[in-house]
């Protein structure tokens, strides 16, 4: 879908003051990022027609569904909801409730089915029970099916795994990038774990007290030295490629032409398109080509950047061949040791990465 | 039939169609006046509430003083009834069965406004995410995730409206088949020295409300408002 989601409102609750005028594409995954209490939840009550903000304008593409004279209401906007609760009707069987919003779309404007959206989510073992014999994790992937099966324009996730155990978690992770990339419908993830951003986002929107302070694409997010989406694991990078079939090593290759890496994917990974992570401390840096060394990736990379970092240590951003960047991070000692210099080649010997979508 | 006589089953009808229409009226009110107490909490909404509860700790000669002056020939609401050529609404049925609505509000808007307020925003609110408009809601996720609160407010405004003598009495007199229902036929046995007949009534009016009772805390156990 092309088009923006363009949202402005105005609020004060108490010490609480929402200020919002924002857009950004309607496409793939919109992550909302910021911490408990910043207005994540009410800006996308606002998005959704769950609530009524005086003088708040909402544009959905080339439709207004709030403005000064407009009010679309929530039936009508035809935007799913997961929440973070579990929110099934308690009266309905799973079946029920997969079919509440599907009966109410039009069969004109129904753009996924039934059997592809089961089978997408994995439940078919699931159809018959009732809403009580569910799991946490199962809850939450029929309230994804049930939301979907209403053939959204627009999908909003309220931190749908916040309320959920590692364990879980992991088991949905799979489920909500399938969907990322393959409903075709353009998504709001809530969340404040910058792991969820880095599988699953796109494009990150940052909220802090009220207001919206950025807005940028993954990539830029994360090329921040004190960027927010870092974890306890420091700075990382997430570069997205190709990934060929693995050869009789169990090898596969990723990423274009000249600056490939081999990475073992150890599931038989479906998808070609995936994100990888790479801990900047992960990375060393060469002058040459290292020839004798166990680390058997090496890419040729420019230095654009040396940032200082608390702890004396030192974060390079580079630029790989295809643009995406690369973070590093050595001593100030070593590089000093090894004059590094913005603008200068270098190779990246990476020891580590990990397969996140 | 339990040795009662045409004037009792006639004060049984009278009560009967009272308490029936009673709470159908009832039911139409306090459904949208429950839920929208339950929305919110401002100073309207308190006020309204106060207002709804008054019943409770009014003695009925009071309410049934004050309608007598509004909706008597020349209270300001009689008057204008007899001005469009409708009859004033002092001891007539109707004026009994507008009491009747008042009066028994609080046990009809109570129920409610407890398994609205048990519901919460959720189910609703996914419920609109998904398309469904609001009569479409009210049917498919309140009502049967009310039901409970629903058979309460019934049953107890029906069982209420049984049980009011004073407000009757002040703004409906004792006509039979008007106005007299049981509790003001009952008085009236006791009056003329009836024991026998007063004995009877109030018999069938306690067993009556005691299974009604029994049904209703049953169901309140049974129907927990379920949470989601």
């Amino acid at each position: 879908m092309n088009g923006q989601l363009h949202v402005q409102a105005q609020l004060r609750l108490g010490d609480f003051k929402l200020q919002v005028d924002t857009h950004w594409p309607l496409q793939g995954v919109t992550a909302l990022f910021g911490r408990s209490g910043c207005g994540k939840t009410t800006l996308l009550r606002i998005i959704s027609g769950l609530e009524k903000v005086k003088g708040a304008q909402v544009h959905f593409a080339d439709q207004c569904w709030q403005s000064d004279k407009v009010w679309v209401p929530a039936e009508q906007r035809r935007v799913g909801l997961v929440f973070q609760e579990p929110s099934l009707l308690p009266h309905l069987s799973v079946t029920g409730n997969l079919l509440y919003g599907y009966k109410r779309t039009p069969p004109a404007l129904r753009r996924l089915q039934i059997d592809a959206v089961v089978a997408m989510l994995g439940l078919e073992t699931l159809l018959e029970r009732g809403v009580a014999q569910l799991s946490g994790g199962q809850r939450q992937r029929v309230a994804l099916g049930r939301a979907l099966l209403s053939s959204p324009q627009l999908l909003l996730l309220d931190e749908p795994l916040a309320a959920l155990d590692t364990q879980t978690k992991r088991e949905i992770m799979p489920f909500l990038s399938k969907l990322a990339q393959q409903s075709g419908v353009p998504m709001v993830l809530i969340t404040h774990a910058p792991d969820e951003v880095q599988r699953l986002a796109d494009r990150v929107v940052f909220m802090h007290n009220g207001v919206i302070t950025e807005v940028d694409g993954l990539q830029q997010a994360m090329a921040r030295p004190d960027s927010p989406l870092f974890d306890d694991e420091g700075p990382s990078s997430v570069l997205e490629g190709e990934l060929s079939l693995p050869d009789e090593h169990g090898m596969s290759q990723f990423g274009p032409e000249h600056s490939r890496l081999r990475v073992q994917a150890s599931a038989a990974e479906e998808q070609t398109h995936i994100r990888l992570r790479v801990l900047a401390r992960d990375v060393s840096v060469a002058l040459d080509d290292p020839a004798r060394i166990s680390i058997q990736n090496h890419l040729k990379v420019v230095i654009n950047q040396l940032h200082e970092l608390p702890g004396n240590r030192l974060l390079l951003s580079t630029a790989l061949r295809d643009g995406q960047t690369l973070l590093i991070e050595i001593t100030p000692w070593s590089a000093q040791q090894l004059g590094l210099q913005p603008g200068q080649q270098v190779y990246a010997l990476i020891k580590s990465v990990a397969l996140i979508r | 039939m339990f040795g009662l006589g045409p004037a009792d089953w006639q004060a049984i009808h009278v009560t009967l169609k009272l308490c029936f229409f009673t709470t159908v009226i009832l039911l139409l009110i306090a459904t949208p006046l429950a839920w929208w107490l339950s929305r919110g909490r401002s100073a309207w909404r308190v006020a309204v509430q106060a207002i709804v509860a008054l019943p409770l700790v009014l003695p009925p000669t009071v309410l049934g003083f004050y309608l007598l002056v509004m909706l008597g020939p020349r209270g300001p609401v009689g008057s204008t009834l007899e001005s469009i050529g409708l009859n004033h609404l002092a001891f007539s049925f109707e004026g009994i069965l507008l009491a009747s609505v008042l009066y028994s509000m609080p046990f009809a808007v109570q129920p409610l406004l407890e398994s609205f307020n048990n519901l919460g925003r959720r189910p609703v609110e996914v419920a609109a995410s998904l398309g469904a408009g609001v009569i479409d809601r009210f049917f498919t996720v309140v009502l049967p995730l009310c039901k409970g609160g629903f058979v309460v407010a019934a049953t107890l405004s029906f069982a209420h409206t049984v049980g009011e003598f004073g407000i009757i009495l002040m703004l409906g007199g004792s006509i039979p088949g008007e106005t007299k229902v049981l509790s003001v036929l009952i008085y009236d046995h006791a009056e003329a020295m009836n024991y026998a007949a007063a004995h009877r009534l109030s018999l069938i009016l306690l067993v009556f409300s005691f299974l009604v009772l029994f049904v209703v805390y049953g169901i309140n156990r049974r129907f927990q408002v379920v949470k989601i």
